[in-house]
């Protein structure tokens, strides 16, 4: 058989299972959910001033979205980063992009490989995060219905489908910051450059956004985007935010990506 | 598929530039089937940066490179038939012998993953091949780096430096090991800056300085072109001597310890027997102290450069 991108791609995701890191990552998507839970049942109140902060104890389906509005500022885009801006790079401080430049694949198949390991990796840290907050918050407040923004009540199997929506909606950021972590992998060839460079832009984006005078901008940030489910869970739904978030995330995304192939696919292997 | 008509490996002006610094510099080499040949010079003299150039991990300034007649930095498919490696063979540390072999085999293809056990055996890896990388000394991964290479089943081997590092029983080791996939039928490219190993190994070299080709051919070539001290033992030395010294072809001929010394090349030598016999100084012993391939390095090597990339009749001093 020969090889081809989904050799790597299998092989990447073997190779994560045997590095510190994703357990790191993977690690705080399930324990950060669980503290919030916890940490939240020994309080009567709530985060009041974040949407659904006030039916933390009314419905647990409403943790996960709370957690979501946490996660944005930097827990998710640190876990993303983890894996997306070390993938390449690591290659070079091990030395071993020579070791794999000479087998029988392109240079193109191992970087489609990589970076389908590293959006599967935040995919999987994402929908994990929310599996364990739905479960946490259900176990402390229980599977009951939920306020939407626009104060009706949803049953509780509906609100489960809204956050797996939500969730849905919220890899599209994600997968733009994996984007920009590829990319920084492979220009920086330094690990801990391109994971703490992804965790800078994500926050600087943010910090855009709080600058007076330039609400006309907060639309097209990134960091908006990350809000861009709460367009669900209105009633109706409102699918502006949604589909903007599709081609904003793009035009952050896309770029990013088509750049860390081509300095991937033409640079030169000296090192190492 | 390989041309059987091509040649393993055929350079021509490969250039590489680094902003002002020339790395290599026109370097023209032709390896042939069969061929076990040494690339030598010292360290920083651009054998690596060529290397690299062969395997398509950077790219030439310019000139080109041909293995078996395909373009390596056009498509890895030029690789098909050729393994080997730059500097220090290198693994992902945190993954087992076994576990880096089956993954470089799964990008190989082409059942390369039914010969990692095969390989292992080779370099006698079999019985650590468990543990993690990261434990390995560096001669283990030496040779899991040859292991790395033989499960691509090459007819081309291109080995940097393969015994660098090494312990003496480890150098010893490589070399055996190389030697016996040489005698396979393997062509096999060594880049050393080891004099030894070359010279125990290899059939042809290429000598580079400062990124530039000084020498190419055979080693036995070279080691003719240059001009040996012979020592000179007649039934009447001081006859002997002017003879020598009158004699075209003869340098620095001098009388020292009971014995003629002089430098020449083989023609001349021959041609002095029969100068000698005609005014009756006949020789009881004419004993040349041959060049060493480390010799003619350190010439080829060092003091100023001819520049014209042609092998040259070197002055070697030999040693007494």
């Amino acid at each position: 058989m020969n090889p081809n991108a989904m050799t790597v791609y299998r092989w990447e995701l073997r190779k994560l299972r045997f590095q510190k890191r994703t357990y790191l990552g993977l690690g705080a998507a399930v324990a950060v959910p669980i503290i919030f839970v916890v940490a939240t049942s020994l309080q009567s109140g709530g985060p009041e001033d974040v949407a659904f902060g006030r039916y933390i104890h009314k419905s647990g389906l409403a943790i996960p979205l709370v957690l979501l509005l946490f996660g944005a500022v930097w827990l998710f885009p640190l876990i993303t980063a983890l894996v997306a801006g070390d993938i390449i790079a690591s290659e070079d401080h091990n030395g071993t992009l020579k070791t794999i430049l000479t087998r029988s694949l392109e240079r193109g198949q191992i970087f489609r490989g990589k970076a389908w390991a590293a959006a599967s990796y935040a995919v999987a840290a994402i929908l994990l995060s929310g599996t364990v907050a739905v479960v946490a918050g259900c176990l402390a407040s229980g599977f009951n219905p939920l306020t939407t923004l626009s104060g009706t009540r949803v049953s509780a199997m509906s609100a489960l489908g809204l956050v797996a929506a939500s969730l849905g909606v919220y890899l599209l950021p994600t997968l733009a910051i994996v984007c920009i972590g590829l990319l920084l992998s492979a220009a920086t060839r330094n690990s801990a450059a391109a994971i703490v460079g992804t965790l800078m832009i994500s926050l600087l984006i943010q910090l855009i956004g709080i600058l007076p005078g330039l609400g006309g901008v907060q639309p097209y940030l990134l960091s908006t985007q990350f809000n861009a489910w709460e367009g669900l869970l209105r009633s109706p739904a409102d699918w502006v935010p949604v589909i903007r978030s599709v081609w904003v995330c793009a035009l952050y995304g896309l770029p990013a990506l088509g750049a860390a192939y081509l300095v991937f696919v033409r640079r030169d292997v000296a090192g190492g | 598929m390989t041309s059987d008509s091509s040649k393993p490996v055929e350079i021509r002006g490969l250039t590489k530039h680094y902003g002002d610094i020339v790395a290599v510099d026109h370097v023209n080499l032709t390896v042939e089937r069969g061929d076990v040949y040494g690339y030598l010079g010292p360290n920083g003299a651009g054998k690596t940066t060529s290397l690299r150039m062969m395997l398509g991990l950077i790219s030439p300034t310019a000139g080109c490179v041909r293995l078996f007649g395909r373009d390596p930095t056009a498509s890895v498919s030029a690789l098909e038939g050729v393994a080997g490696f730059v500097e220090a063979p290198r693994f992902y540390p945190y993954l087992s012998g076994r576990r880096n072999m089956e993954m470089l085999a799964a990008f190989d293809g082409n059942g390369a993953g039914s010969r990692v056990d095969a390989a292992l055996e080779t370099v006698e890896l079999t019985d650590r091949a468990g543990d993690r990388v990261g434990g390995y000394s560096h001669g283990m991964r030496q040779r899991l780096g040859i292991a790395a290479a033989l499960v691509r089943e090459p007819k081309l081997l291109l080995l940097d430096e393969p015994a660098t590092g090494l312990d003496p029983a480890g150098m010893r080791d490589m070399r055996r090991l190389v030697r016996r996939l040489a005698d396979g039928g393997m062509t096999v490219v060594l880049s050393s800056h080891l004099m030894n190993e070359v010279e125990e190994l290899c059939n042809r070299v290429a000598i580079v300085r400062s990124g530039a080709i000084v020498y190419e051919g055979e080693i036995a070539d070279l080691k003719r072109t240059a001009v040996a001290t012979y020592r000179l033992r007649t039934t009447d030395d001081v006859l002997a001597l002017s003879v020598c010294e009158r004699h075209p072809g003869l340098r620095e001929v001098r009388a020292e310890a009971g014995e003629i010394r002089f430098s020449a090349g083989e023609d001349a030598v021959a041609d002095l027997s029969r100068g000698l016999v005609e005014t009756g100084a006949l020789i009881r012993a004419v004993a040349p102290e041959t060049a060493t391939l480390e010799d003619l390095f350190f010439s080829l090597t060092e003091g100023p450069a001819n520049g014209s990339g042609e092998p040259q009749a070197l002055a070697v001093t030999a040693p007494a």
